[in-house]
């Protein structure tokens, strides 16, 4: 790969330079080919994207006329999502702020699942199958599924569970609860339909958390944990300070995994879309992209770029990570 | 056994009543967890109206059916759907692992300045939300001429055919294979490809002859992943494939629910007809399918 290089500089270290003079011009040829055409699909399809995502943010643009009718408009576009002119964006962000905490506690649930499943329990991988078979389906089907059969206003189960007139969990947009911002001029809430989405998401992340905890608690050392046992501590004692700790790396993982998920939300609420309460990010990014209002490049993109900032951090702490222990 | 009972008398029995506890606990989440599935399932051998919709899907059945699979089948054209779906799948998958292997083999076994940055690179790409880009590939598919020869449209560019759901799944899932094959080759003894290097091999020799045989249970555990991800994409295959008839079967369902939106029996057989090859895939090779997770223990 460091053909760039001249072989014979004393400079490197002597078993790098013995390797690069033995490598002959076709060996790196290949090597340039084998990294050079990956990464020029892969930044050519989502890098440079999300740079020209940036760029037109600053942009206005209809997308349906050439793009050298597209003028700069400097921060209007942000101006225009952050302010009263565009209702869309705080009620979005709030849902996707929920979901952040709604799946962290599902990847809670996740964890103690884990635990006691590798307690070495009858039927242990019986269960283990059942709780990630949600996950194996297409979160499209998920939602169609809780949609025809758990949420439907007259065949459906909560329906019959939960006594009274039948509840529409698609459709219902009351809150259930609302926060009132004092520079905002309507309160922030969750809408049931945005609730009931909420429970088939559960459906799918708890499993998926398990099998990445259970991985991790192979890892743990079982004399580790009778050591505890000998001394003293209780389950719960013994949890949290010698399992817990031992698994940082998963939930560095998982803790990473959950908040972009969340962020990037988009399709069971496409899949089961009602018009208002259960908008995140990703349908408001689509959304006005394409479908009714599309055509508005400039105001989509900014969107786009308020979900890219939020999830970049988590991103880059994510590689950081994950690069330093691989080293 | 007997000298130990006395000692540790109290903690057999102890244990035993937790157990049965965390058992029980357990297969009462089971059995919930399983309620939405057997729900859909059962749901879609049944009618509909004058059935389910008047008494609940956990009602007893005046008549079990399959009518709801033929319908769902013939009106959603889902054998051309599957078909689609194949036709992105399996060059998709191909590529991918080939690109990925080729990427981590270079970059753990070859010392090159940009290595770490192209796996950094690579791994983040991964994670970036598809909403964020998928305007900007929308546009630049959109002006790339294509062949009609090559494609099922007649737009003469790449938007809209398939090949354009294949490039998008290649740029966004090679990133973590190359990061879960790049991890699994630094497993791999240096020493292997050295001592084929003093006998001369060339580094295509290498690759193909010593490397990728040994990463078999690598490529076995992503290419299961990879299977049910892509089988699994709703969100390409809606944007880039204008046409509802070239959907692939996960985004053909979203056209059922609005052509057909009372009959919520007939989707119930369409899902459980799309869930049948992952869940299949899954039972069968859950192996490696679990395997693939904790090699990455990520996905974007």
């Amino acid at each position: 790969m460091s053909s760039s290089e001249p072989a014979a500089s004393s400079g490197l270290p002597r078993g790098r330079r013995s390797r690069l003079q033995q490598l002959t011009f076709s060996d790196r040829v290949w090597l340039k080919f084998a990294i050079g055409i990956p990464v020029a699909v892969h930044v050519t399809f989502v890098w440079i994207p999300a740079l020209l995502t940036a760029v037109l943010s600053f942009m206005k643009w209809d997308n349906l006329r050439p793009p050298s009718s597209a003028e700069s408009v400097g921060f209007r576009n942000y101006w225009q999502i952050f302010t009263i002119f565009d209702p869309k964006l705080f009620p979005a962000l709030f849902n996707n702020l929920v979901l952040i905490f709604f799946l962290g506690f599902c990847s809670a649930i996740g964890m103690l699942f884990a635990y006691m499943l590798d307690k070495n329990i009858r039927g242990g991988r019986i269960y283990q199958s059942v709780f990630y078979m949600p996950v194996v389906l297409s979160v499209a089907v998920v939602g169609f599924i809780w949609k025809a059969v758990m949420f439907h206003p007259q065949q459906g189960l909560l329906n019959l569970v939960i006594p009274g007139k039948g509840i529409d969990f698609i459709g219902d947009q009351t809150p259930i609860f609302q926060v009132h911002i004092p520079f905002l001029d309507s309160p922030l809430g969750v809408t049931k339909n945005f609730a009931a989405l909420l429970i088939a998401m559960a459906w799918r992340h708890i499993g998926y958390v398990m099998v990445l905890y259970l991985a991790g608690l192979k890892a743990v050392d079982p004399t580790l944990k009778e050591a505890a046992a000998i001394d003293g501590a209780n389950e719960v004692k013994s949890f949290r300070h010698v399992v817990f700790p031992t698994l940082r790396p998963i939930n560095v993982v998982v803790a990473v995994i959950t908040v972009i998920e969340a962020l990037r939300a988009y399709d069971i609420v496409a899949a089961l879309n009602e018009p208002r309460g259960t908008e995140v990010m990703g349908t408001l990014v689509v959304g006005s992209l394409t479908g009714e209002g599309g055509g508005r490049v400039g105001l989509g993109s900014a969107y786009g770029m308020v979900l890219f900032i939020l999830c970049i951090g988590f991103i880059i702490y994510y590689v950081i990570n994950n690069f330093r222990q691989a080293d | 056994m007997s000298s130990t009972t006395v000692v540790t008398g109290r903690k057999p029995g102890v244990t035993r009543l937790s157990r049965g506890v965390l058992q029980t606990f357990l297969t009462l989440m089971a059995v919930a967890w399983l309620i939405p599935i057997v729900s859909a399932v059962y749901a879609s051998f049944r009618y509909f109206e004058g059935d389910s919709l008047e008494n609940g899907v956990f009602s007893r059945p005046k008549k079990l059916t399959l009518d709801n699979y033929r319908e769902a089948w013939r009106v959603g054209s889902m054998g051309r759907h599957f078909l689609n779906t194949m036709f992105i799948l399996v060059p998709s998958l191909i590529l991918i692992l080939f690109f990925a292997s080729i990427v981590a083999f270079a970059c753990t076994r070859f010392s090159g300045r940009f290595n770490v940055f192209w796996l950094v690179l690579f791994t983040a790409g991964n994670l970036m939300p598809q909403q964020v880009v998928f305007q900007p590939v929308f546009q630049i598919f959109k002006r790339v001429p294509w062949p009609n020869l090559l494609s099922d449209t007649d737009t003469g560019y790449l938007l809209g055919t398939k090949v354009s759901v294949i490039i998008v799944h290649v740029a966004f899932q090679t990133g973590f294979c190359t990061f879960v094959l790049s991890n699994y080759m630094k497993t791999l003894p240096k020493e292997l490809t050295e001592a084929a290097l003093v006998d001369g091999a060339s580094v295509n020799r290498q690759f193909f002859g010593i490397i990728l045989p040994l990463c078999r249970p690598a490529l076995a555990a992503l290419g299961t992943l990879e299977f049910t991800w892509l089988y699994n994409d709703f969100f390409w295959g809606a944007v880039l494939l204008q046409q509802g008839r070239e959907h692939p079967i996960t985004s053909s369902i979203a056209q059922l629910n609005g052509q057909y939106a009372v009959d919520y029996n007939l989707i119930a057989a369409a899902s459980t007809v799309i869930a049948i090859p992952t869940v299949v895939v899954y039972f069968l090779l859950q192996k490696h399918f679990v395997g693939g997770l904790t090699l990455g223990a990520s996905k974007g």
